[in-house]
């Protein structure tokens, strides 16, 4: 059997473990996966965050993607992170860059075993803050600075590629080299906040094309998460994984313990258990029966006859699923143009499903700090209103821009 | 990180890497090195065990000859061993150190 095949039967342990911290966060990006604003008050505490690294160092999982949120929000984040590297678990994590201060980037560049990663959607300001808010670029490029300053190894610069960046390539890698960092970047996924905007925002075809052959040319310095195996049906298969890993080597953790399939499938569907059940994570992975019907052999259904099957395996499986298309069918993104026809295919009353997890602040009031959170501008109607649960606080409360 | 090692030579003594933990899986086991941050995977069971056990052989050779293979098999398993040696999941066992860590005291 191939090691890929083996993948598709699942692991012992997952390879890829993504694990959010906290749904608080300073920005409001529009594509949020999570959609992610204000804490949850049921979030992991302290304690029950160093027992899941305990246990995770007992399954052998070698290291973790920390996210959010904004991970670096949470008052314990930098406690976490040490216990974590301090028990053989490291940790990549994912940041819009608020509270890398010159200071703290000095630690980290001191600290063996953490990698750090900025995100950036645009390689300009205006294209950035369109989809991340206003102030978010200069956010991230002062930590980028404050990281290259500290001596900091090759941070990662993670970027979801949309219709507006993706003739930015370049400019991103030029970004990337000037803070001696790594470029990375991955596919925008309509999870999330992601679904109000990737009608508007997904790369159209003859952009796929161009972020494919950018990557045959450019791929071997570039990291993509695997998230394009869908374009390898062009042609050559990117180096990577291709296949879809959820709930065989991939999985997240979610704030309140909650464990998906993927980070890209925060839906009820998608709910393997919880961290806080008997048996803990461990118990998840192994025995969930959602996982379980992940790891039996998939049909292909209406993409088994293409020939391309076997390199696109039929595309991403959050993908589908939030557009509304059946899961055993063709990527909305499918490069043979099948998804696009999928898509206008579907039924005017098709039910597009919708995560009950939203933690979307309500129209953004001016924080404490005096700084009004970001506004999506013209890429989506405003959420609706709800009334301001007690957990509503501002995770910036205390913190000094500087 | 290695960058200089030397070439394999199958009548040499090694060991699995200190910086290389190994997880069972069902295909064999996935090698992390936490030193260069790498998974690599061992695809058999024979060859976990023969990188498990390296270092209880007086040489490569002879920790292949002893994981039951049959014969043809073991060339491969030689190659894959050298690959391991460039990767750093494995690396040599100067004997001559290792004999004597216990009792020799460091000068500076």
């Amino acid at each position: 059997m191939k090691l890929t095949e083996h993948f598709q039967h699942g692991l012992n342990s997952p390879i890829c473990l993504t694990w959010e911290l906290t749904y608080a966060c300073n920005l409001a990006c529009v594509h949020c996966l999570s959609s992610s604003g204000r804490r949850d008050p049921r979030e992991l505490s302290t304690g029950e965050c160093k027992t899941v690294v305990d246990e995770l160092r007992r399954m052998q999982v070698f290291y973790v993607n920390i996210g959010g949120g904004e991970p670096t929000v949470r008052d314990d984040f930098w406690e976490l992170l040490d216990y974590a590297i301090a028990h053989d678990v490291g940790v990549k994590f994912s940041t819009n860059g608020i509270r890398l201060d010159p200071a703290r980037a000095r630690r980290l560049a001191a600290t063996d075993y953490v990698d750090v990663q900025i995100s950036l959607d645009g390689a300009t300001a205006k294209i950035n803050d369109a989809v991340r808010g206003p102030g978010s670029y200069d956010t991230a490029l002062r930590a980028l600075a404050n990281l290259a300053d500290a001596g900091f190894a090759r941070p990662k610069i993670s970027v979801v590629m949309t219709r507006h960046n993706v003739n930015q390539l370049d400019e991103f890698k030029a970004i990337a080299e000037r803070y001696r960092a790594q470029l990375r970047i991955t596919r925008l996924r309509p999870s999330g906040r992601g679904a109000d905007v990737w009608d508007e925002l997904h790369p159209l075809p003859e952009q796929q094309r161009q972020m494919y052959d950018w990557l045959v040319a450019h791929g071997d310095d570039v990291l993509t998460g695997d998230s394009f195996f869908h374009l390898s049906a062009y042609g050559s298969a990117l180096p990577g994984l291709n296949l879809c890993g959820a709930g065989r080597v991939v999985c997240l953790i979610d704030p309140v313990g909650d464990v998906y399939a993927c980070p890209f499938a925060i839906h009820q569907d998608f709910l393997a258990g919880n961290v806080r059940s008997p048996g803990g994570f461990e118990h998840v992975w192994r025995n969930s029966e959602l996982f379980a019907s992940l790891r039996r052999p998939q049909t292909g259904g209406a993409c088994r006859s293409c020939g391309h099957y076997d390199s696109c395996q039929g595309g991403c499986m959050a993908a589908k699923f939030f557009t509304g298309l059946p899961l055993d069918g063709p990527d909305p993104e499918c490069v043979r143009g099948f998804g696009e026809r999928a898509l206008s295919a579907r039924p005017t009353d098709v039910l597009i499903p919708r995560s009950r997890v939203d933690h979307g602040r309500p129209a953004a009031p001016a924080s404490r700090t005096g700084r009004r959170a970001p506004v999506p501008v013209s890429l989506t109607a405003p959420p609706p209103s709800r009334p301001r649960p007690a957990c509503d606080e501002n995770p910036l409360v205390g913190l000094t821009p500087r | 990180m290695v960058s200089t090692s030397p070439a394999f030579d199958p009548d040499l003594p090694y060991r699995r890497s200190p910086s290389v933990a190994l997880r069972p899986e069902p295909f064999g086991a996935l090698v992390y090195h936490f030193g260069t941050r790498a998974l690599s995977f061992l695809k058999t069971p024979e060859l976990v065990e023969v990188v498990r056990d390296l270092d209880r052989y007086p040489c490569a050779r002879a920790a292949v000859e002893a994981a039951g293979l049959a014969p043809e098999r073991r060339p491969a398993y030689l190659r894959a061993l050298a690959g391991l040696l460039a990767n750093g999941t494995i690396e040599p066992t100067r004997s001559d150190t290792a004999r004597n860590d216990a009792d020799t005291e460091e000068r500076a």
